[in-house]
């Protein structure tokens, strides 16, 4: 039944198989992040990543909203649309209606994807248009310089919140999850390895794919991620989500995660009681787990879950508005305006 | 069978009220079908309330259907009814004020009983006091007629009584000599899967034309001619009904996908409805989450090479404001489409205003000009909306176009279009590599080109940020931001450079001149022709296009001794023409959510000549 729209999609892929670097994808633009800034690392790894996905350039497009991250598309080489505050998940939307054949990338902050722009991520997600969203997530308003955000945490001192933040903040994968999205990730700038790979498996995926990047904000957030991406915490303070394998993490791998009900914990697995077939295995397609996983997220006596959440399948809604037209066109033939015009009760004056 | 006569009319006003369920709508919708299959000009206004099912009998839930038609020129709904039809006492009471004195009343009296008469207000029985002595009052037991009519068909009591609205209307066909025929094919085809329904409907619709016959009480029945209107083939249609075919039509002119984002919204929703059904003809509707997202989508779907078109009324325009600000910097085609209502806020959702003019204009932060231009009847909703992707498309603009919930639930015949004698609006997208910048302008629209994502080649950043000249850059300079400001307005007032010319209806030079827009037309048109028709010097000047305004309006207005304005809202147009052309026009201002009568203009105007 998707034929129609796996054609286009297999066209932009194979029509040209355009051998690309990633200089390819660097526009001629200045980039203007401020020196440090994690947007650099996650510019450059997309740059990286995009000759391999086999599209040509000139079928992709980046569209984002307002906020430090949202400068990324005049940055890449292909079509690109900045557009204002919250608003680039409907802009990519619409794109994506009208032209199912193109590949379609939002770029979007914390503050404009999940604060003004909460309520188009949220339909976006739960519609399954094939786009990919990467959620530039510093935990601050970058742009309007340094106030709290949606995923700022309780208690954050800024601009705006001199006595600390009392908003209990999101947590986006779990968003993501509770809007129906088939495609949860979460990755880190400082992990250029890990992204390009989760960055590769959004381009796979068929419908909205939702990557969380942490992404450090050096002016005015700087080190709110170290404990999960500097060498020293990073192992005993991460574990990394794989497909299919047990949830083991620590500088020795000496640790993992079991279930004990519905709940994680940690366990060791060096002090004989416990050992690698009783802990829990990672399934990315089963929704139940993806929300535990998610749940993990602000437990501070977990590790943070990071990779893949869940990658299912189900129908994308261009698909299903092409079948529709299709359907209506085999049915009543193809439209024709004339007879539109004179069709039902009409009669004649000489 | 009772004696009858014949009388000739040239023009009668109808207006059929009940209940909000007991589908006043539908009955004023059919006779106006079959009426304007006769031939005759017409004209409608519904007036239903903006509860979907008010508590039964009370006033706030009375619907109501007004039709005006005849063998002459018909231009407005009619001042005031010649005819009410009342279901219960709340129709009566809330309509009698809109009936001529000497007018006709037919009610229903199973609608007066003590229950009806106390919700509705009334301390005695106005059929049984003489409180409608000078009415002439035609009492019909349209429910128990319905009843016996389906007695034998074994349907529950409030079934049945679900089919009298059909009573009425087929005793209102024999008095005004209308064939049954249509309305019965209509109810065949609209129950064909409730078979019981369909026959109940079709049988009380000819109980109701029988009852007309052979009944002592109706000894007159009225013969109306048909118009003679200019040759041709003619459908009815609503205002929302054509601004919708106008939309595709301009699409397939434009040989472009046709992609509409919008949210629900009263009186605009029709539009949607009426798009979606549109699937086979390639039209891509989407109910957004919102009405940002409604022009956002639409704006991405033109980013990529799509018509975009969004639908809403007033609220919903509001929270459009800002994405119209990014179509005017990115500078890409889209049509919005406002159907006024009363406002402001949620304000009168099915009522009718035009206050949304200035918002039109000014509603967005900075220098952000776009074109405005405003139907003025239902059937010109379709050139309208045509107009208004024409201009979008030649000059990479949004446009706003207004209609309001006057002109789009009502109806009026139409003569159809030859489809093929549409003009050609398709652009050109950009192709070309060499020499692309994605803000170097046409030199006679100024126009920046139009390059879709998948061209190859011309790979390029837009966004909301100040444009540099030419590159499209991201620029902050301030002679460049001046510069720019400056093009995009210069740009817009260039499409005065090839509108049509205004032109007024009446003399060119003399004691009055009435200057409206939008739904006003036919109440000023008829106000005009009446002042005319007893030698005064009045004139009638009415605008389509509000921004840019053609070139000649101030020339036309410097001719008359007065200017007056009427508008529903405290005047807005007149601002724009107080201050553009320093005239001391005249209001005439109505904010009820309802149309002006002719009577009032026309009143006006006598003031003003009187001086
Ligand atoms: C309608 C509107 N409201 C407010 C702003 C101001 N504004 C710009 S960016 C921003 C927050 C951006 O935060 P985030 O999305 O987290 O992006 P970051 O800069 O952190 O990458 C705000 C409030 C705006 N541009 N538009
Ligand atoms: S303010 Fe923060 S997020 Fe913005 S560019 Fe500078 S470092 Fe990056
Ligand atoms: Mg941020």
């Amino acid at each position: 039944m998707s034929t129609l729209v796996d054609d286009l999609l297999n066209q932009t892929r194979t029509a040209e198989q355009a051998k690309y670097t990633s200089k390819d994808f660097q526009s001629d633009q200045d980039v203007r992040w401020c020196p440090g800034c994690g947007d650099y690392s996650i510019l450059a790894q997309t740059q990286r990543v995009m000759p391999d996905l086999g599209i040509p350039k000139h079928k992709v497009v980046f569209v984002s909203g307002i906020g430090c991250s949202s400068r990324f598309p005049y940055y890449m080489d292909t079509y690109g649309f900045h557009s204002i505050h919250g608003r680039a998940t409907a802009i990519a939307s619409g794109i994506k209606m009208a032209r199912p054949d193109l590949s379609v990338w939002v770029v979007t902050g914390d503050g404009d994807g999940m604060s003004i722009g909460g309520n188009h991520l949220i339909h976006l997600l739960r519609r399954n248009l094939n786009i990919k969203v990467l959620l530039f997530n510093n935990q601050i308003y970058g742009l309007t310089k340094g106030q709290y955000s949606p995923t700022s945490e309780l208690g954050k001192v800024t601009k705006s919140t001199p006595y600390g933040s009392i908003d209990y903040p999101f947590n986006p994968a779990s968003l993501a999850l509770g809007a129906s999205s088939t495609f949860v990730a979460r990755t880190m700038d400082r992990d250029p390895k890990h992204l390009q790979a989760i960055l590769k498996r959004a381009a796979d995926h068929r419908g909205t794919a939702f990557v969380e990047v942490y992404q450090n904000c050096n002016v005015f957030n700087d080190g709110a991620f170290f404990q999960f991406t500097e060498k020293e915490s990073k192992d005993d303070n991460v574990v990394f989500l794989e497909d299919g394998k047990p949830l083991v993490f620590g500088k020795e791998r000496d640790k993992g995660i079991r279930l004990n009900g519905f709940s994680p914990e940690v366990v060791s697995l060096k002090d004989g009681k416990w050992s690698v077939n009783d802990l829990l295995v990672h399934n990315e397609k089963d929704t139940t787990l993806s929300f535990i996983l998610a749940d993990m997220t602000y437990k501070p006596s977990l590790p943070r879950p990071v990779g893949i959440f869940l990658a299912i399948n189900r129908p994308t809604y261009e698909e299903e508005m092409t079948r529709q037209i299709s359907f209506a066109k085999e049915k009543r033939g193809e439209g024709d305006m004339s007879k539109l015009l004179n069709s039902g009760e009409t009669w004649v004056i000489n | 069978m009772a004696e009858k006569t014949t009388q000739k009319l040239d023009e009668v006003t109808i207006r059929f009220a009940g209940d909000s369920g007991d589908g006043m709508q539908l009955t004023g919708t059919q006779f106006t079908n079959t009426t304007a299959i006769l031939g005759n000009d017409l004209s409608t206004l519904p007036d239903y309330p903006a509860e979907i099912r008010a508590p039964q009998g009370t006033l706030f839930g009375v619907s109501g259907f007004q039709i005006h038609f005849g063998s002459t020129e018909i231009n407005t709904p009619g001042d005031a009814c010649d005819v009410l039809v009342a279901m219960n006492a709340a129709a009566l009471k809330v309509n009698l004020r809109s009936l001529v004195d000497g007018g006709a009343i037919i009610v229903n009296t199973e609608g007066f009983n003590d229950r009806n008469l106390k919700l509705a207000g009334y301390q005695s029985n106005p059929l049984k006091d003489s409180s409608l002595s000078k009415y002439q009052v035609f009492e019909v037991d349209i429910s128990k007629l319905t009843a016996l009519a389906l007695q034998d068909l074994n349907l529950s009591s409030k079934i049945a009584d679900r089919s009298k609205n059909f009573f009425a209307l087929g005793m209102m066909y024999w008095m005004y000599n209308r064939p049954v025929e249509p309305t019965v094919k209509w109810i065949q085809s609209k129950f064909s899967s409730k078979p019981e329904i369909m026959e109940a409907n079709t049988r009380v619709l000819k109980a109701g034309w029988s009852y007309g016959e052979t009944t002592e009480i109706f000894k007159v029945r009225y013969q109306v001619a048909a118009a003679k209107l200019p040759p041709g083939r003619y459908r009815n249609i609503t205002g929302n009904q054509a601004a919708a075919w106008g939309l595709m039509a301009a699409a397939k002119k434009a040989k472009l996908e046709l992609f509409l984002g919008s949210y629900p919204i009263t009186p605009a929703s029709d539009i949607l409805h009426e798009l979606s059904m549109y699937k086979h003809f390639g039209v891509k509707t989407f109910q957004a989450e919102d009405e940002i997202a409604g022009i956002t989508s639409a704006l991405g779907a033109s980013f990529a090479g799509a018509l975009g078109v969004t639908t809403t009324s007033g609220p919903g325009v509001a929270l459009k404001t800002e994405a119209l600000g990014l179509a005017v910097m990115v500078e890409l085609p889209i049509v919005v489409c406002n159907i006024q209502r009363g406002g402001p806020s949620t304000g009168l959702p099915t009522k009718t205003e035009q206050a949304d003019l200035l918002q039109a204009l000014y509603g967005r932060n900075g220098e952000a000009p776009i074109p405005v231009i405003a139907s003025s009847t239902p059937a010109d909703c379709f050139d309208v909306a045509f107009e208004a992707c024409r201009i979008a498309l030649k000059y990479m603009t949004p446009v706003m176009f207004l209609s309001d919930g006057y002109l789009g639930n009502g109806s009026e015949p139409w003569l159809i279009p030859d489809f093929n004698k549409l003009p050609d609006i398709s652009p050109k997208f950009r192709t070309e590599k060499d020499g692309f910048l994605p803000y170097l302008r046409d030199e006679a629209t100024l126009s920046r080109p139009w390059a879709i994502p998948g061209t190859p080649g011309l790979e390029h950043r837009i966004g909301g940020l100040e444009k540099q000249h030419l590159t499209g850059n991201v620029n902050y300079e301030p002679q460049n931001h001046e510069f720019m400001v400056k093009l995009r307005t210069e740009k817009i007032e260039r499409i005065a450079n090839e509108i049509p010319p205004a032109e007024v209806e009446g003399d060119k030079k003399g004691d009055v001149l009435v200057v409206g827009w939008g739904s006003t037309y036919g109440a000023i048109k008829t106000a005009v022709e009446r002042h005319r028709q007893k030698g005064n010097s009045v004139a009638h000047l009415h605008l389509k296009y509000l921004n840019p305004l053609p070139k000649n309006v101030g020339e036309i207005l410097y001719n008359f001794k007065h200017v007056l304005v009427p508008e529903m809202n405290l005047g807005q147009l007149i601002k724009v023409l107080r201050a553009k052309y320093l005239v001391p026009a005249i209001g005439l201002n109505k904010v009820q959510g309802l149309p002006f009568m002719a009577v009032e203009i026309e009143k006006k105007i006598d003031e003003i000549l009187k001086g």
